[in-house]
């Protein structure tokens, strides 16, 4: 078990140095970001200088090991852009992506249980069809487009919900705030989570969907059928049950994805997390912004990959038994 | 020279008179794409983050709403009798927003702290070489050579408490690789119309009106609370204002014009912008880099940049590309600006027979291919600007590619003086077209030409330019500039294209002028 977690470790590290290591050299091709840092009457001479003293004259092992060395211990530099420390920044600016990321992934899954289970059961109705047909324009419309109309209809014409921000917030701890306590604040999150949720929505409804259906043809669903349980019996307390277990899987992997395309979302709301940063961090080409966020994309994804593999571990005993077999 | 300046002071002051003393209550939520990098005042030189420092602090002199140079904290100013020192008159009885007194020592504090190898404001103060006080509300500024122009320099000069400067450690601007952030990036304390309540860095700014400030009875100041909400996506900044969330965009989208002056209640005011957009193409080199002709540089030729000239249809891009968002252009500056005439102005007449018959004389009858380098994030419809200019070009027979880059890659590429041919944008802060020549005309040296990539270089020229900035006769100084104009045009240094023009839009109750430069000093917004 202990060498099955290390070896798992040393993997996520080796795929965090990777990442990290092409996302710098991505960032040769970014631009410069000397020139927005010094205005149109600095001179070359004062351009060199602050070349230098950033050490970006340096050349890009060398960058990216001073990067790697500083990042271990925590310190991922100033901003180029804040004149802040990046991490401090990025550790106030989490709550809120996390905040959009947990509400849009309920609102997802919720709705998309609820949907999938209606569809299987009334396979044949005009509302199962007409689920299935809008679902579609769920997957098909790229997110920005759903946002703007969402604003369009629900900020502008008819005005029920704020078109951008997060509303008056609640301070929690010092880096913590959260928008669920207050009216406005829950307002300004609906127009957020449902664009960011709709297509995991629609990915659920449809997972469940199919597992329903395939779960529903079964052996033990006729036998219960033969008991003369009722039909509500059958449907929520055997058939949705076994349907759930690939669903809850899914979810948490897509978890992560959440996160990480929160950056569309946050811009077309101006939501203030880390997706919106990292826009703003691209455009000024703020540097050490721009790899610290990708370095915690990188380990959100490898943190969740790794818990589900261990509790596949935990759950699953077959994996068990061939771990000891090959001992 | 000191005849202008009081004639500039008396308009202030009756200007000044003319503003009535009505103080209302009203709270302003405002967006705008981009917020201010930082408080601290010197460390950087933008527009944004001006726009927030000069509602909370102040400078010696600043330009109001309609470009006029307006008293700040400086109440007077003069040439002395030596013509290399200038002399500020500074205001009595200002207070810092924490109570502190303001006085001389802080203006010769604040100018040195600018002038600091950290600050990016040192580029306005290279020509002052001294500053000193005379007394507790007299400062004197000694320049390296006479320089009429320092007060324009010192429009975004704000001045800071020395003592709190010392208190909280923040005597020097913030330096980007000590990777430590200032007291000053976050806290502010000035003597200006606003104080600071609270603000998260590109989320939300608040500030409430300070109420002992100096220009209580000067100025409007009708807003009493001002709510600054930066908002980067184009079409969620307008839904913000159609409905209703915000009450005034600085920078509402071309695309969503036309929509936002429909709709009720709401109004957009323009006027043209401190900004000219020009083609700059390399005339200096031996070659083009990307061209099919090898061995000289069609460009180097003025009949070939003339034959551009007149081939480019400034209406047409005018009217197609940007809506009739712009003023078509023939000279790189903006009607306000000293040396500006409609003459230099005039939209060049398009004629493409001539251009052809141009190309001919020049050698090039089956024309030349070149590339031209474009930002497609920087300016108004940049890349589709660029876009319109080629299928120009093509019509005299010249092949041009199209190369359009994020502005970071763009101006990089340009610094590292690798373009042939590439727009640029110029904006002229001192309203004086020295400027003009000393970045964009005068040869590349370490002393100036920082921005002229077409690599035009002329003696006599030069002597002309650096004639200027001691020239304290303002008749020859004003011959001078014409002159340099004149060879400008007549070698077709630049192809300008057009001024761009600025437009806020606001709910119709509000009365706000658009400022030329783009920086709204909410103590003058007035409601009706």
């Amino acid at each position: 078990m202990l060498a099955y977690i290390i070896r798992r470790l040393i993997q996520s590290v080796a795929v965090m140095l990777t990442v990290a290591l092409i996302s710098f050299s991505l960032f040769q091709f970014v631009g410069d970001p000397i020139n927005n840092m010094l205005g149109q009457e600095a001179t070359s001479q004062d351009r060199e200088n602050l070349r230098e003293r950033l050490g970006l004259n340096d050349s890009i092992p060398i960058q990216f090991a001073r990067f790697t060395g500083n990042a271990i211990q925590g310190d991922f530099g100033i901003s180029y852009r804040m004149a802040r420390p990046v991490s401090e920044v990025i550790m106030e600016r989490l709550p809120a992506t996390l905040e959009l990321a947990a509400v849009s992934g309920l609102f997802a899954l919720t709705l998309g249980i609820v949907l999938g289970v209606y569809t299987a059961l009334r396979r044949d109705g005009w509302l199962s069809n007409f689920i299935m047909t809008a679902s579609l324009v769920g997957v098909s419309l790229p997110t920005f487009v759903i946002g703007i109309l969402l604003i369009y209809l629900f900020a502008v014409e008819l005005q029920w919900l704020p078109s951008f921000g997060r509303g008056e917030l609640v301070q929690i701890t010092d880096n913590w705030s959260t928008g669920l306590l207050t009216e406005s604040g829950r307002k300004s999150l609906i127009l957020p989570a449902i664009t960011l949720g709709l297509f995991q929505l629609t990915l659920i409804m449809r997972l469940v969907r199919a597992e329903m259906l395939e779960v529903l043809r079964t052996d033990y669903i006729k036998f219960a059928r033969a008991r003369g349980l009722s039909q509500r019996a059958i449907h929520f307390r055997h058939a949705l049950k076994n349907t759930l277990l690939p669903v809850i899987t899914i979810t948490g992997l897509q978890l992560g994805s959440i996160i990480a395309f929160a950056i569309i979302t946050e811009t077309v709301f101006q939501w203030p997390g880390v997706g919106l940063l990292f826009i703003t961090a691209i455009n000024f080409v703020d540097i050490p912004m721009m790899s610290a966020y990708l370095v915690l994309i990188a380990f959100i994804f490898v943190v969740i990959n790794l818990v589900v593999d261990l509790l596949y571990f935990v759950v699953d005993p077959r994996l068990r038994a061939e771990k000891s077999a090959a001992h | 020279m000191s005849k202008v300046i009081k004639h500039v002071v008396a308009g202030v002051a009756v200007s000044a008179l003319a503003l009535s003393v009505t103080a209302a209550a009203e709270t302003l939520r405002w967006s705008s794409a981009g917020d201010s990098l930082t408080l601290d005042p010197h460390a950087q030189n933008e527009g944004p983050t001006h726009t927030l420092s000069h509602q909370i602090y102040d400078a010696l002199v600043f330009r109001n709403m309609d470009m006029e140079l307006t008293a700040g904290l400086a109440t007077d100013w003069y040439v002395t009798d030596d013509p290399s020192v200038w002399e500020f008159k500074l205001r009595e009885g200002v207070t810092y927003h924490e109570g502190q007194d303001f006085n001389a020592e802080d203006v010769v504090f604040s100018i040195n702290r600018a002038k600091h190898e950290n600050a990016d404001m040192k580029g306005l103060l290279t020509s002052v070489v001294e500053i000193w006080a005379e007394d507790d509300y007299t400062v004197r500024m000694r320049t390296d050579g006479p320089n009429p122009l320092l007060p324009n320099n010192l429009t975004n000069l704000f001045i800071m408490d020395s003592s709190w400067a010392e208190e909280n450690d923040v005597t020097t601007p913030q330096d980007y690789a000590a990777g430590e952030e200032t007291y000053a990036v976050r806290n502010a304390n000035g003597t200006g119309p606003f104080r600071l309540v609270s603000r998260e860095p590109d989320i939300r700014t608040e500030l409430v009106r300070n109420d002992d400030y100096w220009g209580m009875g000067t100025f409007p100041m009708e807003v009493e609370r001002i709510i600054h909400t930066p908002i980067s996506s184009a079409s969620t900044r307008a839904a913000a204002l159609l409905s209703g969330e915000i009450d005034f965009l600085l920078d509402p989208p071309v695309q969503d014009l036309q929509r936002l002056e429909g709709a009720d209640g709401l109004v957009v005011r323009t006027a043209p912008q401190n900004r000219t957009i020009f083609l700059g193409m390399d005339q200096g080199s031996d070659e083009l880099r990307n061209s099919n002709i090898t061995g000289r540089n069609p460009f180097a030729d003025q009949r070939v940049r003339e034959a551009m000239n007149i081939a480019i249809d400034r209406n047409a891009i005018r009217q197609v590309v940007m809506r009739g968002q712009s003023v078509p252009a023939g000279m790189i500056a903006p009607p306000f600006v000293n040396g500006y005439t409609e003459a230099l102005d005039e939209v060049p007449a398009v004629d493409r027979e001539r251009a052809q018959a141009l190309l001919e004389e020049a050698g090039y009858p089956d024309g030349f291919t070149a590339t031209l380098q474009c930002p497609n994030d920087r300016y108004i419809n940049d890349e589709a600007i660029c876009q319109a200019a080629v299928g120009m070009f093509g019509q005299i027979g010249l092949d041009i590619r199209l190369e359009s880059k994020t502005r970071s890659i763009h101006f990089a590429d340009l610094q590292n003086g690798e373009l042939d041919f590439y727009m640029l944008g110029w904006g002229v802060p001192t309203l004086d077209s020295h400027y003009v020549f000393h970045y964009l005309v005068e040869s590349r040296t370490e002393a100036g030409g920082a921005w002229n990539f077409a690599n035009f270089s002329n003696e006599e020229v030069d002597a002309k330019i650096q004639a200027m900035p001691s020239e304290t006769d303002e008749e020859v100084r004003n011959q001078l500039i014409a002159d340099v104009w004149e060879v400008v045009q007549d070698e077709v240094v630049y192809l300008p294209l057009h001024h761009q023009v600025l437009n806020w839009a606001m709910k119709d109750n509000i009365d706000f002028n658009v400022q030329a430069e783009d920086q709204p000093h909410f103590m003058y917004m007035q409601f009706r």
